[in-house]
């Protein structure tokens, strides 16, 4: 299922499943980094999943990029229906403050606010990977008439709680971040808590969102 | 029981809680950090008897001015550090590599770092700090770690337990040395760049920008170009990796680096050369040496022996 295992490096293994960006391709790769979780190999110390990649860093002391590449070809991979996923509500206030890009979204992608909002809240989307900062999510994917590109000039700070869209992708800013999303509102839901040390992420990758709109005063009364 | 604790005076620029970092976290988006350059972490804990993964107070460029309330502790500074000692009747100038003892009322200046970057506190006793995923390590980005997830501030106290009474001097004859220049095994996305770009990052010199810190190394100098794609699905980072985004400035990811990245990925720095590479001051040269992966796990296996034998020399 791995097209190609290369190095990264001295000390990481890159193992590509493709060049496209879609669910089929996610799912071998989320089935993999779970498969080799579950194992614990001594001295792999850390999976990255991604879209279509999956890196494996081990500790140079223990293991080569020979040993753990001889480990990954003979690995035991964990079927679809082991895959345990989660559906979640992101509640969502687009209220002006919040929703800091929709006038740009509106123009370059020449349709109403009310028509975005329409397109964006109640469709099921899937995780594909979560980081870049701490548990921040990377979901997929918009429709094609909401798709658009970065902002040219990224913000210096993108409030926590923003959620943004950029290409067919939506995310949500676990903490205040640089970054160049459109972004479309704000979710008062904690994503990531560093003080759950088994499981900080709300939202895994393979996990269901589907965001839900709210107002300004169920904004202020989910406390967390 | 009386507290032990150091009074911070001056915080210094950017002074953490490091320890040796926390594992198999990136999937979540957590990168490792800890101590940027582990050789000297290390060596700081055993000079002051500890085990060389207890925490340490690390700082850059300028470090902190503390003040020492308590019954008497060892310490130790590691890196290349100017710093005195000021007891009640004299000033000491301290020598890094070596144990020293503060006694109650004694106050410590780390003044700067000489040409390097990082340097190392370690004393003869546990910090009392939290720890979250098994490391102290500070990650300022996502507040994880001792002291809140925060940088170390003036007038805080930094409270010492279960001090060593057992304090005998100790000295390690060691001088860090620089290396001529970082080596590094080509990236998974080395097709991307022009026959001058894939020329350009092995033979010219790049200066280390001003932008760089615990996350990230910026170069400047002659642009690399990209003849394929500026941007690739983002995919894993890691502390040593040399992306190019479109501006065809190179930036080196470091130990508190993002997790996930788009921008090509022209090469790695090797592990051997990490520690090295992080002590390079903003506005001095770098340049790169192409290696490949058998002699860098070669050249890692000796640096790993030449920093277990100094350890063993303490």
């Amino acid at each position: 299922m791995i097209k190609n295992i290369s190095n990264l490096g001295d000390a990481a293994l890159y193992c590509d499943f493709g060049s496209e960006v879609n669910k089929e391709i996610n799912s071998k790769v989320i089935r993999y980094f779970k498969s080799i979780q579950k194992e614990n190999f001594d001295g792999v110390n850390n999976l990255t999943p991604s879209y279509n990649k999956l890196i494996i860093s081990f500790d140079l002391r223990k293991k080569n990029f020979q040993t753990i590449k001889k480990l990954i070809e003979n690995l035991n991979v964990t079927n679809d229906d082991e895959l345990k996923t989660n559906r979640i509500k992101i509640p969502v206030c687009c209220d002006e403050n919040f929703s800091l890009d929709i006038k740009r979204l509106e123009e370059k992608l020449k349709i109403s606010r009310d028509k975005i909002y329409e397109k964006f809240f109640g469709k099921e989307f899937f995780c594909y990977m979560t980081g870049f900062i701490a548990g921040m999510p990377f979901l997929g994917d918009l429709e094609n008439d909401l798709q658009a590109k970065r902002l040219e000039t990224p913000r210096v700070k993108v409030p926590k709680g923003s959620v943004g869209l950029t290409e067919q992708f939506a995310n949500v800013y676990t903490f205040e971040s640089p970054g160049g999303w459109n972004i479309i509102g704000n979710t008062p839901k904690v994503i990531f808590d560093s003080t759950k040390e088994n499981n900080p992420n709300l939202i895994n990758p393979g996990d269901v969102v589907i965001f839900e709109q709210i107002n300004k005063d169920q904004y202020y009364n989910i406390n967390e | 029981m009386n507290k032990n604790y150091f009074e911070i005076k001056r915080a210094g620029i950017n002074t953490t809680f490091q320890d040796q970092g926390r594992s198999n976290l990136y999937h979540i988006g957590i990168p490792f950090s800890g101590a940027m350059d582990n050789r000297n972490f290390q060596i700081s804990n055993k000079l002051v008897g500890n085990e060389v993964n207890f925490p340490t107070i690390e700082f850059a460029f300028q470090g902190p001015l503390l003040k020492y309330f308590g019954e008497n502790i060892n310490f130790a500074i590691t890196g290349d550090v100017k710093f005195i000692i000021r007891k009640k009747s004299n000033a000491i100038e301290g020598n890094c590599y070596q144990s020293f003892t503060l006694e109650n009322g004694d106050e410590l200046d780390i003044i700067s770092t000489n040409k390097s970057v990082y340097g190392y506190l370690a004393v003869s006793g546990e910090f009392e700090v939290n720890y979250q995923w098994s490391s102290c390590s500070v990650n300022t980005k996502a507040n994880i770690g001792a002291n809140n997830g925060k940088k170390i501030e003036d007038g805080q106290k930094i409270y010492i337990s279960n001090i060593n009474k057992n304090l005998s001097d100790k000295k390690l004859n060691y001088i860090n040395t620089k290396i001529e220049n970082i080596r590094v095994i080509q990236g998974t996305n080395f097709d991307y760049f022009s026959d001058e770009g894939k020329k350009i990052i092995f033979e010219k010199e790049f200066v280390i920008s001003k932008l760089s810190d615990r996350m990230g190394m910026r170069l400047e100098g002659p642009k690399i170009e990209n003849i394929v794609d500026t941007n690739i699905k983002s995919e894993g980072l890691l502390k040593g990796v040399i992306q190019v985004p479109a501006d065809g400035n190179p930036i080196i990811m470091l130990s508190d680096h993002g997790t996930i990245g788009g921008y090509p990925k022209i090469g790695v720095v090797i592990s051997a050369d990490y520690d090295k590479l992080v002590q390079l001051t903003p506005g001095s040269k770098i340049k790169f040496k192409k290696v490949e992966l058998a002699d860098a796990e070669t050249l890692f296996k000796l640096y790993d022996l030449e920093t277990q034998n100094l350890i063993s020399q303490i």
